[in-house]
């Protein structure tokens, strides 16, 4: 008898574990605050300034979420995960997602049970070598010692890239970009690997920048997005469409700078309004305030201006829009219509 | 019915599982054997409840799909085709090499460490005991990464060896080359008449011990001592290398060189693997020491003052009185010495050096998501090393052990 009632004890406290996991939202709005899965430090992308606030790219969409729930881009909290901790975190529910410079890939959406929502960074993969080394394509690295991050896609293309072209290499695997950076400066190895947008943004913090190129190369596609846990799809919508708000206000003309004014009363493009909440019950359909877009943008900017600011070119880092320009300019960037 | 009445004739009630002595220790056991299972059933239950709600199953399957990534160590063949299961094997064998060498380093560092910081000389005394506490007291995964930045921050990368006026040089007539990616040393090449030298070895190695036994008789029943260092030297030398020369050299090294990158042929051992291993043994090696010392110092002072007094030289008294004595009080927390120093390989991960936890418990881990099935095979290899360590050290220690006749 007793044995039952234990049992049954358990089956309920598995049952409210299962549906606690299964709302995301109600468990962030309960804590106060959303958790984010970041990377360890990548200047531009995630990383702490010397009074331990966290900016970049990546940084802004998990700022931009928690203005869309909050209004309040404060109320999150950064988890800094590597390249092997990240998907872990996310599954077990450590973090509520991550915007970690992660590729999307077939079986991460798939049997690693993630769902990537948007892709917020069209990449790939490039090598980055010494000047001095005098190597102008990566066809010429043949027996070269090459850093890689373990864990990620980019450990698995280097194989098939070499493997590709018959030449040989040394893999060095190194836990983060912090570590491979240093030994590749310390010239334990010849060249680095990783997406091109990390290379930029780990040259940027080099004494001498100008001393390494990237080669010309573009090894794979990664696109990089932020993911969810799969099953969620109420969560994964809120994500997605906060993510969708940054790109639809850069596209319509909505900036940090006049989107108070916009928002005051409703403007003669519908879009706009149902956007920042002037008309419609948008908000309502994924369970937040009419105004989630209007704090989303206002945290950060929109999509546009967040480039700019983190990784644009006139950042040390200095990427250009390219792929990630908006659909009208030629670019991938593209926000589904809000109706 | 009456005579078969037991000496208490007090009815049994259920109290006295608590009460009386003859019951209490089975209900204790029972309750606790109850409490073990439901935690455990618990255990499992709350896994498959979890596992389920992620909508992941619990299969080994992906051991068999293609791994796709390189591993810089690999004792057997290995590429990115092959499949993970060949991925994990390579991890255990580079484990397995930095256990085997760790071990063997960490107890000579260990015996020679615990007997000279006995030794009547102030300053080696002294400075032994540094050296175990300096070691003991730091967490070893510091000493790991310490050493590893020594080696890479130290050493010349392989371009410095280029150009005209190089500023580094390959040591031991251009055969050896110390650089920060690793340590080149010429490599043994073996033709096919090296069988014969290899057969000749083998018979000098029996020569040996049928060498060994026949000065040890001829002790016994003499008292001669031969020298039987030097002639097994020589027995196991000399033949070998006539042999060498009657059939041509058929060994011969094969140097490392500067190439492309760089250093190409010859044999390279990872800047990694000298760190983990250094590291394991030196830092094993203190508490080795310790053991080694409290050993020596638990054979009675007697045993010593005995042997001088039947003439016997210090180093003979070490080696044949005190040490065999010791032996039997060291070797029990010896094999718990090895068997942390083989777990604690797997610390490898912070040098990136690729043993099972790198490859198995990292990379296969994080590519197919498979954390549960890769952590409980690595914690089974773990276990089953162990239990072999402590199962082949036990023997040896029962054949030290003091015989009772
Ligand atoms: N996109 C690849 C690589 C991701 C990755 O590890 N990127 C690096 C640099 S682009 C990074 O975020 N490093 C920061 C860190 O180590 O924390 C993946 O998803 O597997």
């Amino acid at each position: 008898m007793k044995k039952t009632v234990f049992l049954g004890a358990l089956t309920a406290a598995g049952l409210t574990a299962a549906a606690a996991s299964a709302a995301t939202l109600d468990d962030v709005k309960a804590r106060g605050k959303l958790i984010c899965g970041v990377n360890t430090g990548l200047t531009g992308f995630a990383a702490p300034d010397a009074n331990g606030v966290w900016h970049g790219f990546d940084i802004a969409i998990c700022r931009a979420v928690a203005a869309a729930i909050f209004s309040d881009p404060d109320a999150v909290e950064f988890t800094p995960t590597t390249g092997q901790t990240r998907f872990t975190a996310l599954a077990s529910g450590e973090v509520d997602m991550l915007a970690r410079n992660s590729t999307m890939t077939f079986s991460r959406d798939t049997d690693l049970k993630l769902d990537f929502v948007a892709i917020n960074y069209y990449d790939g993969q490039g090598f980055m070598a010494p000047k001095s080394l005098g190597v102008t394509s990566a066809k010429e690295l043949d027996g070269a010692t090459v850093c890689i991050q373990t864990g990620t896609t980019t450990e698995l293309n280097l194989a098939d890239f070499f493997r590709v072209n018959n030449i040989s290499y040394e893999p060095v695997p190194v836990e983060n970009d912090a570590m491979a950076a240093q030994q590749y400066l310390a010239g334990a190895c010849d060249v680095f690997t990783t997406d091109a947008s990390g290379l930029a943004a780990t040259r940027a913090t080099f004494e001498n920048p100008g001393d390494h190129v990237i080669l010309p190369e573009i090894i794979s596609k990664e696109p990089l997005g932020p993911a969810v846990r799969h099953g969620d799809n109420a969560w994964g919508d809120i994500v997605r469409w906060t993510y969708y708000a940054l790109v639809a206000a850069e596209e319509l003309g909505v900036t940090s700078a006049n989107i108070d004014e916009m928002a005051k009363a409703p403007t003669n493009n519908p879009e706009i309004n149902r956007l920042l909440g002037t008309e419609g019950e948008y908000g309502a359909m994924i369970g937040l305030s009419k105004d989630w877009a209007y704090q989303a943008i206002k945290a950060g900017g929109n999509y546009g201006e967040i480039f700019e600011k983190n990784i644009g070119e006139n950042t040390p880092i200095g990427l250009a829009r390219g792929l990630n320009a908006q659909w009208k300019d030629g670019g991938l960037q593209y926000a589904p219509p809000f109706r | 019915m009456a005579t078969m009445t037991e000496p208490v004739s007090e009815p049994f009630h259920f109290s006295m599982l608590i009460y009386d002595r003859r019951y209490r220790s089975m209900t204790i056991q029972v309750a606790a054997l109850i409490g073990f299972l439901l935690i455990l059933s618990w255990l499992v239950y709350n896994t498959k409840v979890n596992l389920e709600t992620l909508g992941k199953d619990f299969n080994f399957g992906f051991l068999w799909n293609r791994s796709g990534y390189d591993i810089n160590q690999t004792a057997i063949p290995y590429d990115s085709n092959s499949t993970h299961f060949d991925a994990a094997l390579v991890g255990l064998l580079n484990t397995l090499m930095v256990a085997f060498c760790g071990c063997i380093l960490a107890t000579l560092i260990g015996v020679l460490v615990g007997v000279l910081r006995l030794s009547k000389n102030w300053l080696t005394a002294r400075l032994m005991a540094v050296y175990v506490e300096g070691l003991r007291n730091v967490p070893v995964v510091l000493w790991i990464i310490a050493l590893f930045a020594i080696l890479t921050n130290t050493t010349p990368s392989p371009n410095q060896f280029r150009g005209e006026n190089p500023t580094a040089s390959m040591l031991f007539n251009d055969s050896v080359a110390f650089t920060n990616r690793g340590t080149y040393i010429p490599r043994l090449v073996f033709e096919t008449p090296a069988l014969g030298v290899l057969i000749v070895f083998i018979l000098s190695v029996a020569a040996l011990i049928w060498f060994r036994s026949y000065a040890h008789k001829r002790q016994a029943a003499t008292g001669d001592i031969l020298p039987v260092f030097w002639i097994g030297l020589a027995t196991l030398i000399v033949p070998s290398v006539l042999a060498f020369f009657v059939l041509g050299q058929p060994i011969s090294l094969d140097y490392p060189a500067l190439k492309g990158f760089n250093f190409q042929g010859g044999f390279k051992i990872e800047n990694s693997f000298v760190a983990l291993t250094l590291a394991l043994s030196l830092y094993t090696g203190a508490f080795i020491a310790e053991n080694v010392r409290a050993g020596i110092m638990a054979v009675s002072r007697g045993q010593t003052e005995a042997a001088y007094a039947l003439g016997l030289r210090p180093g003979r008294t070490m080696n044949l009185v005190i040490l065999p004595q010791a032996l039997r009080i060291i070797i029990p927390p010896l094999i718990s010495q090895w068997l942390n120093l083989t777990k604690n390989t797997s610390l490898g991960l912070a040098v990136s050096y690729m043993d099972l936890r790198s490859t198995l418990g990292g990379i296969t881990l994080n590519q197919t998501g498979r954390e549960l099935e890769c952590m409980l095979l690595m914690m089974l290899v773990y276990l089953v090393l162990s239990l072999i360590i402590s199962a082949v050290a036990n023997v040896y220690n029962r054949s030290v052990k003091l015989k009772e006749r």
